[in-house]
């Protein structure tokens, strides 16, 4: 009677759905402890950025990916291997700035928001703005100073999820007192 | 609120996800582990926090029981304790951690107690407990999971989760539970 799901395990991998349930739990429990949606916001980016600034070192040690020449390399280096690695999807690069300092990741299936549907009274939640605070975070500790935020949302009926990146500035190391 | 007005896509009319998509581990357990902190700053004891990861996996069960009774029942719940219990040991456990429980016990001492045992739990895997803090056993985010499942299907339990043989979570069930199985048994 039942089908059994057989899944050939990967020690590396877990379910998406107990993944996308888990942030789900997650975000409902903000929403219920702060009661407004900025303030929901500005709490998932803050975790996002923990997670960036702790991702990254796997990033590195498993990827095999050296320093990028550019940001436009740093762009591709983000969504063919971070996104696809972490998330198990690659978003499209695009609407660069005629400076070459601002692009967009075109989003279609963002595992975050399956089973997801945004209650009224919350237009301003950004639901998966962790998003935005892990590439923040990540990108920091390469010395990359970006600021990351939602242009199309897909649970505001887009069509698809925009996030959209800004260089700021390079990081300099900070070298501690005492040393030249 | 010019977005809104915009044509939003209604959950109901996608198709159902067949499950088979995977996740980083590393994602899970940054995700997870954030929950924890986040949860640990806004209590003041071990038992208030496994409280508050049990809170958070029940939010998890209300969900995956619909889920997984839709895809994998097609729509049949289970009356039967002994059989709710191999549902939860198998397919439950298959569908979020990609393997059945270790163990399935029944207490000696108590009609009402049962144990899942499993030795290493996927979500503490990454996790160190601190010296002060040694009974604490972040699974109890599992145990959540396990009591809304239980409750889902009429099977109203308490579940927590303790260091023994790696990690046991027990099944308390209500008395109302034994009694009506014993009935249904009993046909």
């Amino acid at each position: 009677m039942s089908r059994q799901t057989t899944r050939a395990v990967d020690p590396r991998k877990v379910s998406g759905e107990l993944f996308t349930l888990t942030y789900g739990s997650l975000v409902a429990q903000l929403l219920k402890d702060y009661e407004n949606d900025d303030e929901v916001n500005k709490q998932l980016d803050k975790m996002g950025y923990n997670i960036g600034v702790r991702l990254i070192e796997d990033f590195l040690a498993r990827s095999n990916v050296g320093r990028c020449q550019d940001f436009r390399e740093t762009a591709d280096v983000i969504a063919k291997v971070g996104f696809k690695m972490y998330l198990g999807l690659t978003p499209v690069v695009a609407n660069w700035s005629p400076a070459g300092d601002e692009f967009s990741l075109l989003i279609e299936n963002n595992p975050l928001i399956d089973f997801v549907e945004l209650p009224e009274g919350h237009s301003h939640l950004n639901f998966s703005n962790i998003l935005c605070g892990a590439l923040r975070g990540a990108l920091e500790m390469v010395q990359m100073d970006v600021a990351v935020w939602f242009v199309q949302d897909q649970l505001k009926g887009d069509n698809l999820t925009e996030l959209r990146l800004r260089f700021i500035k390079r990081l300099e190391d900070a070298v501690p007192a005492g040393e030249d | 609120m010019a977005s809104f007005t915009k044509q939003r896509s209604n959950i109901l009319e996608k198709p159902l996800s067949k499950g088979k998509g995977e996740i980083n581990l590393s994602t899970f357990a940054l995700l997870f582990s954030e929950m924890v902190q986040y949860s640990q700053n806004r209590v003041y004891s071990v038992p208030e926090l496994q409280t508050k990861l049990s809170d958070l996996g029940q939010h998890v069960g209300t969900r995956i029981v619909d889920l997984l009774m839709l895809r994998e029942k097609g729509f049949r719940r289970e009356v039967k304790l002994l059989n709710m219990l191999l549902f939860i040991k198998g397919n439950l456990w298959k569908n979020l951690f990609g393997k059945e429980a270790d163990k399935l016990e029944h207490a000696n001492d108590d009609e009402r107690t049962y144990y899942i045992i499993e030795k290493e739990p996927l979500v503490n895997k990454f996790i160190s407990v601190p010296k002060d803090k040694g009974t604490l056993n972040c699974a109890s985010y599992v145990a959540g999971i396990i009591e809304a499942v239980l409750n889902g299907c009429n099977f109203p339990a308490k579940v927590t989760a303790h260091w023994h043989k790696g990690t046991t979570f027990m099944i308390k069930f209500d008395e109302s539970v034994i009694a009506r199985d014993k009935i249904v048994e009993g046909r």
